[in-house]
């Protein structure tokens, strides 16, 4: 196995006048997907969060490759994709739009990153008129743009029906094979085999 | 960055609604005070300078509150804030945004709101700069306002006392600008001090509101 990339050490994370997790080490190598398992407000959102470099750890170290994760946000935040609760689509944009507003920040191919998700014949719908699984899917075409080391999913299923999910199995194995790395916050099984289990 | 402005030009086009709330808005304003104040002509030229810039401020901050929190809420703001983009260019690009989708608009209404306020033909042009200038400061104040504000309860009644407070210089100058057009007076000097306090405005003001977007 490759040396670990990502590693957490003692990570405490303080929400609201509250601590949400504190003590919190992993470590994540290339090609692992990690599924963080735990009740309701356990922290899986907050770690994802803290994970991006969104919200700061009150605690502990986060490095990648030894480095320091958090003294550089900017960096940090171009190696990674966040999938978060919220989709982050504008609902007046078309669903071709939203995504090709992405593809201009990071480079990528619009047309081929909608067809993975099979929304080519959404392209050109206001984002507003689609389902909450549609949506969900447009927020996961993020994803097949543009090539990021790691990515941070909250509940990447919600809304999604079973043969959406298993769409995802092959982008969530290419992305694996080539070396990337997935930490998944879930309560529904995800297509990920071997994946460890984080219970917070 | 221009990725960005482009969405956020193309979501103004969607939207018009936004845009034309405001100039109406400010128009709306400037036609009241004729009924407020009577018709006496020399009275509305002599208020029309403080009116036109006082009204216009207050337009622009109608927009301004949805800045970032349309995208806050929506889960764009973590979006952008992973980009690579850094903070401050951001809500610079989100000022620039906001001036031209509300800032031009009113700049473009001014001489319908000076003719109901019976302001001379001469200062139109000053008019028209100095309200430029003045959405401009405020564009950029009010930037950093709303990324301080976001998230807080009532932020939509603290962004104005966070901001109008600082828009001050800007009325006086423009004020005092289109005051002497109207007089026959050379504006310029004072259209300089404005245009001083948007420069010295435009590359503090974003960093303080990146800062403040990132602090969250």
């Amino acid at each position: 196995m490759e040396a670990a990339l990502l590693q957490a050490r003692e990570l405490a994370c303080w929400r609201a006048e509250r601590l949400v997790f504190a003590g919190l080490s992993f470590e994540v190598s290339p090609g692992e997907a990690l599924l963080l398992t735990g009740a309701n407000g356990a922290g899986k959102s907050s770690l994802l969060r803290l994970l991006a470099g969104l919200i700061p750890a009150a605690e502990g170290t986060l490095t990648w490759e030894g480095e320091d994760c958090l003294a550089d946000p900017a960096a940090h935040g171009a190696r990674l994709r966040y999938i978060g609760h919220q989709d982050a689509l504008k609902p007046a944009l078309t669903a071709r739009e939203n995504l090709s507003f992405f593809a201009r920040l990071w480079g990528g191919d619009v047309a081929a990153a909608l067809a993975a998700l099979e929304l080519t014949p959404l392209a050109d719908l206001p984002a507003r008129v689609l389902s909450s699984g549609q949506k969900r899917r447009l927020a996961l075409a993020r994803l097949a743009l543009a090539p990021a080391r790691l990515w941070l999913l909250d509940e990447p299923s919600v809304g999604l029906d079973a043969a959406s999910v298993e769409r995802l199995a092959p982008l969530f194995a290419a992305h694996r094979a080539a070396g990337g790395m997935i930490l998944a916050a879930t309560h529904l099984p995800l297509p990920l085999p071997d994946a460890r289990e984080l219970r917070l | 960055m221009i990725a960005l402005l482009a969405r956020e030009l193309r979501l103004a086009l969607r939207h018009p609604a936004d845009t034309l709330s405001a100039v109406m808005f400010f128009v709306l304003v400037a036609a009241m005070f004729p009924f407020g104040v009577g018709p006496s002509p020399e009275l509305l030229t002599r208020l029309a300078p403080g009116v036109l810039l006082a009204a216009a401020l207050l337009a622009a901050l109608l927009p301004l509150d949805r800045l970032f929190g349309a995208e806050a809420e929506d889960g764009s703001l973590d979006q952008l804030l992973l980009s690579g983009l850094h903070p401050a260019a951001i809500a610079a690009v989100k000022a620039l945004g906001h001036w031209i989708t509300t800032g031009i608009p009113l700049v473009l209404a001014t001489p319908l709101a000076a003719a109901l306020l019976n302001l001379p033909t001469e200062a139109w042009p000053a008019a028209m700069l100095a309200l430029g200038l003045a959405s401009a400061i405020l564009s950029v104040f009010g930037a950093a306002g709303a990324a301080l504000t976001l998230g807080a309860r009532r932020g939509g009644v603290l962004l104005p006392l966070l901001v109008l407070p600082l828009s001050i210089p800007a009325v006086i100058f423009g004020a005092a600008a289109i005051e002497a057009a109207a007089s026959g007076l050379e504006p310029r000097p004072y259209l300089l001090l404005e245009a001083a306090i948007l420069a010295l405005a435009a590359p503090l003001a974003p960093l303080a509101a990146g800062a403040a977007l990132r602090g969250d």
